[in-house]
């Protein structure tokens, strides 16, 4: 009997996690009838809100992605003096609140922001664009990519790294084809974390770019609008967002699962 | 040529080695295992950076620290064996191969991958995925991945070492003969005798950071710098204090009791130097001391260990210090050799060397 009791301990903390993370969003579900999820579809202020949560998070992985991975890597293989603070820098953003990361993108990257002269010298403007959208999706997703990509190639095998070197590989080539392949199924699914994140993301967006319909109202923004006044088209349209996420994941996941795969 | 003078502090001892391995020519660098072996690979393959010296392949200079040059491992061209052949698991094992073979045009890589995967007997892999392979044949792909570069030092860090003992020897032989019409220098790091002796041309043995010895296999067996030269090889190794004796031999009082004769000239401590198969064994008690004794030790021992190899035996000796002796068959079955059985040891003054201690 009493050999039971740890185990039977174990899977009820993880029935009761399982209960706990999945009550809210199949509820979403259970309370919008099919057929409103679909006519919510034609409404084209959702279609717009939804087509720009997935064109803004695009457009912030690929950046974070393009630049996340070389830093990542410069982070993972040297050791230099003040490179623990660089790597607290890079996670900060995932403790920072959201309604604090918005002021301070607003107070660097706004028109009297302290890099806002540049910004507008450039011809940039970034507050209540598409391209602040971008900006604060990129901010608050990238250390969810960024902390996953230096994990990933600090466990690269160093030999195979070595041994590309010694076949004549340069730096550039070892990263291209040795470490980033074999590393490939952690970043795809520190990648999908950070899409998530970004299709999430509310509040740096709305203190940032504000909440204008087609041009930075994100899905996210959108369900907030309607929560006050039509809670089932809200309703609706977190169920759409939902589904979207959702695919989002499964769809890294496989995209590394592939790789591993091939490998073995 | 390759020319190697390396100073680097490891984590138990300092590192001071200066290595010249001429083409063609294979050097066994042997030692126990944390020496630092691997330490002296990795700083000539780049893959290091000793805290001092300099390393030379012909007129090219790979490193000198004294005068700033420290050239990065892809400039080098060294042909390493890694000791786990560290294979690109995501690549295909002719595309581990084609990796090196960047001078060859893009379209013939496959085919000139399979030529070299050919030279090992390994075309039939080609396509196969190195976590599919067994050792021997993971061997035999990094052995033709290290050549695609068309090396100009070839490096093999433990080459044997990952494979079973049925394969060991089938892939002795074939690197031997890889070694020997490469052409190039080569250093084969290992920490094993046998192997040392078989694939080097001469076996520089590391010891406390230093190399003790750099001499050819056989005389490395026949005349051993130190005791731990003598033991690396399979000898046995016993302590004593020497003195001057009667007739122009030395007497050693052993540590362990009793007294043995050498030919060799010493005073003060010492280490006697034995190999297996120059000790004889015979039954306990029998022959008293005499005249036709005098050249020779005779020693009061207990058997510890029986191990019949082949049509020999392997024993183990305590007399009291461990001592290994290796008699034919009918000897062992003659003197009924079993552990606890006590034997008398016959050893020549003639072939007991005499080294100083290690310090």
């Amino acid at each position: 009997m009493r050999r039971l009791a740890f185990p039977a301990l174990l899977w009820s903390a993880l029935a009761l996690t399982l209960v706990f993370l999945a009550l809210p969003l199949v509820a979403i579900f259970v309370d919008v009838p099919p057929g409103e999820l679909l006519s919510s579809l034609d409404d084209p202020a959702a279609t717009d809100a939804l087509r720009l949560s997935l064109e803004t998070s695009a457009l912030a992985l690929a950046l974070i992605v393009l630049v996340g991975t070389p830093a990542a890597w410069v982070l993972a293989t040297r050791r230099f003096p003040g490179r623990a603070v660089l790597v607290t820098l890079v996670e900060l953003p995932l403790v920072v609140p959201p309604a604090v990361a918005g002021i301070g993108l607003l107070a660097a990257l706004g028109p009297q922001g302290i890099a806002g002269g540049l910004l507008q010298d450039a011809g940039i403007t970034l507050v209540l664009q598409t391209s602040g959208v971008v900006v604060a999706l990129a901010f608050v997703a990238s250390p969810f990519y960024v902390r996953q990509a230096i994990a990933a190639f600090e466990s690269v095998d160093p030999r195979l790294l070595e041994a590309s070197r010694t076949l004549g590989a340069g730096e550039a080539r070892t990263l291209l084809r040795i470490a980033i392949p074999v590393a490939r199924p952690a970043l795809a699914a520190g990648a999908a974390l950070a899409w998530g994140r970004a299709l999430g993301e509310f509040g740096a967006t709305l203190m940032f770019a504000g909440s204008f319909r087609g041009i930075t109202q994100t899905a996210p923004l959108a369900i907030y609008e309607r929560f006050a006044s039509d809670f089932p088209a809200a309703l609706a349209l977190s169920a759409v967002l939902v589904a979207l996420s959702g695919a989002v994941l499964l769809t890294a996941r496989l995209a590394g699962r592939t790789g591993t795969d091939a490998a073995r | 040529m390759l020319r190697a003078e390396l100073t680097h502090a490891l984590r138990d001892v300092r590192l001071d080695v200066a290595l010249a391995v001429a083409d063609g020519e294979t050097v066994a660098l042997a030692g126990a295992s944390g020496a630092g072996k691997t330490t002296v690979l990795r700083a000539i393959a780049g893959l290091v950076r000793p805290d001092a010296g300099c390393v030379t392949c012909g007129d090219a200079v790979w490193l000198d620290r004294g005068g700033g040059v420290d050239l990065a491992p892809e400039a080098r061209r060294c042909g390493v064996l890694f000791q786990d052949y560290a294979l690109f698991g995501h690549l295909r094992t002719w595309q581990n191969v084609a990796y090196g073979l960047r001078d060859v045009r893009r379209s013939q890589r496959r085919a000139a991958a399979i030529a070299l995967l050919a030279r090992f007997g390994a075309e039939g892999l080609a396509d196969a995925r190195p976590g599919a392979l067994s050792g021997g044949e993971r061997q035999r792909v990094a052995l033709a991945r290290a050549l695609a570069t068309r090396p100009r030092v070839l490096l093999l860090d433990e080459p044997l070492s990952a494979l079973d003992p049925a394969t060991r020897a089938a892939a002795a032989r074939e690197l031997a003969a890889v070694l020997a019409d490469g052409g190039v220098p080569a250093i084969v790091v290992t920490h094993d005798y046998v192997e040392a002796a078989t694939l080097g041309d001469r076996v520089a043995v590391l010891d406390g950071g230093r190399i003790v010895q750099d001499a050819p296999p056989a005389q490395l067996a026949a005349a051993p710098a130190s005791a731990f030269v003598a033991d690396f090889t399979g000898a046995s190794v016993l302590a004593g204090t020497a003195r001057a004796g009667a007739g122009g031999l030395t007497e050693v009082a052993l540590a362990g009791g009793g007294m043995l004769l050498s030919t060799d000239r010493a005073t003060g401590p010492v280490h006697a130097i034995v190999r297996p198969w120059e000790v004889g064994l015979e039954a306990a008690g029998g022959e008293p001391p005499g005249a036709a004794a005098s050249a020779r030790t005779r020693l009061d021992a207990r058997v510890t260990a029986v191990t019949p190899l082949g049509n020999r035996v392997r024993v183990g000796l305590a007399v009291p210090e461990p001592l290994t002796a290796d008699v034919t068959l009918a000897a062992a079955d003659g003197l009924a050799l079993a552990p606890g059985a006590r034997v008398a040891v016959v050893l020549k003054a003639t072939a007991t060397r005499l080294v100083g201690p290690a310090d």
